[in-house]
């Protein structure tokens, strides 16, 4: 269908946007393998320092990517299916709020002032611009899904005798998971994180906001994962060459997929006090129950492809995945499509055993995580995202694509590369090797007394999978830039592959109703977390101090004593003789840590004491 | 819906129930298990080693930036450690490499387990979540006599 310039110039922009901020991010993903692998024992380089680096990293990789294009990617969704745009008042202001949290995120990380990772767990303190601005982008993808709602509700009113069309629901499914989940995560930032950080509000309850983290945390990788879900579905067997065996099996994965998203959360914090031990065995038991539509996805998925080999003549078992349509720079969408698919087999089992209750005790927060999450994120997720981009950028800017060629084996070749860049990671993580940490400063730099040669083939394995990576993703953006910046030679257009259903499906009425899902997903949410709520406020106290990453010695503004100040010499000299501690304690760790030896203030004899040990 | 279809549900369902069969008899038979709840206070927050008799210890295990105290522990084999592990400062990691003790050191709250060293040796300990720029310096160990 033809669309009017304003809303392709928005989609453009949410396409491309992003994608030039994902160069950041690649790099500082490349930065990492090779500190951990210990190639450079520094805490900075270029300018920017590890966790700078892993923040920016995050950041633009898991939220700002993501968020954009599933925006993006429901805009498309919503007017190919239902012939309309939605109201230009929605998609503008929601463009404009992403874009200023976007430019907000990126000042408080670029100069330094959020340094605490895409997590920013309190009490490591970031600038309230960080928590504003990322609350401000998760505001402008709701602002885009009211509108959607709005568009529909006019279709269904000339369409009544029509059933919603699956990529619409699983598009509505992921945007109804967003909106509850993010209402925690806006929560934690806006009202207990900013007065914090700003000063107004001295303490923080620690448990709460990482609860409150978590209830959106987990949500978000479903948020992540379902547009290449959409896509699996409605797209891959049409790409493929066949037709999607079952869409009622399709309906019902979304379905299952709304009311498990939230109630989960804790299992990311099986190791954490203040939860009692059947909060977290409950939570374990829903977690399994989603693991349920992904494998059900996995089978209808397969179906469709084996049912596209078979008619181009495959015969036996398994001789279906040899007819394919690999590396075919026609239909290179494929490639991206089925690579994502391949990676999510290892990226689910391997959640599996997250999600194992006490089996976690192995595997958390060690590189085994990372090594998972870059099977799910940076698999299907990943590859559809910068496929899909690349797809329609062409198609809506009316540019012909360049490169198709380097288009069609990245990929591949993406796949090779987190082949040893997660076996690597995993590996690891089995021998303790920790996540979100700068090997390369002491564990595996041979001269620090805190060397471990264990983890020498581990993270270089991951150094050369993300080399591999890093090679397909230059490769990617030489082809999506050039597009980008090429001449219109076709009118643009905005349509999407669609494949139809195998069999006629008689509709179910459960799976057309939404009604009594969201009643059961509202019900799961209050029985998981009212005793999680519970136990946060019965175990734990909130907690004074707001520290900055690079001195162990608290900044705490107290309201109260700022107003007396002026008037009494000896506050004022407290608060002098507090800062100078502050500082003198930041300069000494930052040489210590410059020198590469281990050391802090408060420990004066422990780089000695390590000498001794080791 | 096929019979296919169903099929993999059912399939699907049922090795899940296995894998649940096998933490539920882990945890309520072998007494492997998550950490547990204790309330705060204050009290749990000055660092010691106490013996209770001779292979019963209780430790008091505290993380701040960058360190544990007390960062170097001897225990005989075949001891019993009843762990209470809290923060100073921000969030802090306690893995200890090569056995399954994983937890997390949170401000404002108590973490407990309890520890079995069979095996003479040294035990390290890693902080695996970030907590500043001093992170990876954060070490500590048990010894096991």
């Amino acid at each position: 269908m033809n669309i009017t310039k304003p809303f392709k110039r928005v989609i453009l922009t949410e396409f491309f946007l992003p994608l030039t901020l994902l160069t950041i991010g690649i790099y500082h993903g490349l930065m990492q393998v090779i500190y951990r692998a210990g190639i450079i024992h520094q805490n900075s380089f270029a300018g920017l320092n590890y966790y700078q680096g892993l923040t920016l990293h995050g950041v633009i990789n898991a939220l700002v990517l993501t968020t954009f294009f599933a925006v993006a990617f429901g805009h498309v969704t919503i007017s190919h299916y239902l012939k309309k745009e939605p109201p230009r008042l929605a998609y503008s202001s929601s463009l404009w709020l992403m874009l200023l949290g976007t430019v907000m995120d990126a000042y408080a990380m670029l100069t330094g002032k959020a340094q605490a990772l895409y997590t920013f767990y309190a009490p490591l303190k970031d600038s309230p611009v960080f928590y504003i601005g990322t609350a401000l982008l998760i505001i402008g993808s709701w602002v885009a899904f009211f509108g959607w709602i709005k568009t529909y509700i006019k279709w269904k009113k000339e369409n009544p005798d029509t059933k919603m069309p699956l990529a619409i629901l699983g598009t509505f499914v992921n945007f109804t998971i967003w909106v509850v989940c993010t209402v925690p995560a806006a929560y934690s930032t806006l009202i207990l994180l900013t007065p914090w950080a700003a000063g107004w509000v001295e303490r923080v309850n620690v448990p709460l906001t990482r609860m409150l983290f978590w209830m959106f945390g987990h949500a978000l990788v479903y948020f992540w994962l379902l547009p290449a879900y959409i896509m699996y579905y409605t797209i891959l067997p049409k790409l493929a060459g066949g037709k999607l065996y079952s869409e009622n099996a399709g309906r019902l994965a979304f379905l299952l997929f709304l009311i498990l998203s939230v109630p989960v959360g804790v299992h990311h914090q099986f190791s954490e006090p203040v939860f009692t031990p059947g909060t977290k065995l409950f939570m374990a038991i829903l977690t399994f129950g989603v693991a349920l539509p992904s494998f059900m996805t996995a089978f209808t998925i397969a179906a469709s492809l084996e049912h596209a080999g078979r008619k181009k003549g495959a015969r036996g078992w398994l001789g279906w995945m040899l007819h394919l349509p690999y590396f075919r720079s026609d239909n290179f969408l494929f490639g991206y499509l089925i690579c994502g698919m391949i990676l999510f087999i290892f990226g689910g089992l391997s959640g599996i055993v997250n999600a194992s209750y006490s089996l976690n005790a192995m595997v958390h927060n060690t590189a085994w995580i990372p090594g998972h999450f870059h099977m799910t994120v940076a698999g299907p997720v990943f590859l559809s995202i910068i496929g899909m981009s690349l797809l329609l950028y062409g198609k809506l800017s009316g540019k012909p694509i360049q490169f198709k060629l380097l288009a069609t084996i990245v990929p591949y070749m993406w796949l090779l590369g987190m082949v040893f860049f997660s076996h690597g990671l995993m590996a690891g993580g089995l021998m303790g090797e920790p996540r979100r940490t700068n090997l390369g400063m002491t564990y595996t730099n041979p001269d620090s007394p805190l060397f471990n040669q264990h983890w020498v083939p581990t993270t270089t394995s991951t150094l050369i999978g993300g080399i591999i990576m890093s090679v397909a993703a230059l490769l990617y953006f030489i082809s999506f830039f050039a597009t980008a910046f090429g001449k219109k030679t076709q009118p643009a257009v905005l349509e999407l592959p669609e494949s139809e259903p195998l069999h006629p499906e008689k509709p179910v009425a459960i799976l057309t109703n939404l009604k009594p899902w969201l009643a059961v997903m509202g019900v799961l949410i209050l029985f998981a977390y009212i005793p999680a709520l519970n136990s946060v406020f019965k175990y734990s106290v909130p907690v004074k101090g707001q520290y900055q990453i690079d001195s162990p010695v608290p900044e705490n503004p107290k309201p109260a004593q700022k107003a007396k100040q002026t008037k009494s010499d000896q506050h004022t000299n407290a608060k002098d003789h507090a800062k100078a501690e502050r500082s003198l304690s930041r300069v000494t760790n930052l040489v210590v840590l410059r020198a590469g030896s281990p050391t802090s203030l408060d420990e004066p004899l422990l780089s000695a004491r390590l000498q001794d040990t080791f | 819906m096929n019979k296919y279809e169903a099929r993999i549900i059912l399939l699907a369902g049922s090795t899940l129930c296995i894998f649940l069969f096998a933490l539920l008899y882990n945890a309520f038979s072998r007494k492997i298990d998550v950490p547990s709840c204790v309330p705060f206070n204050k009290s749990f927050e000055h660092p010691s080693l106490k013996q209770v008799d001779d292979k019963t210890y209780e430790l008091y295990m505290v993380a701040q930036m960058w360190s544990f105290t007390p960062d170097e522990i001897k225990v005989p084999a075949g001891s019993t450690v009843d762990l209470y592990l809290s923060s100073k400062d921000v969030v802090h990691g306690f893995n200890i490499v090569d056995k399954a003790v994983n937890l997390m050191a949170v401000p404002g709250a108590i973490n407990k387990t309890t520890l079995h060293f069979d095996k003479p040796g040294v035990y390290r300990i890693v902080c695996h979540e970030y907590c500043g720029v001093g992170h990876q310096n954060m070490l500590g160990k048990i010894l096991v006599q």
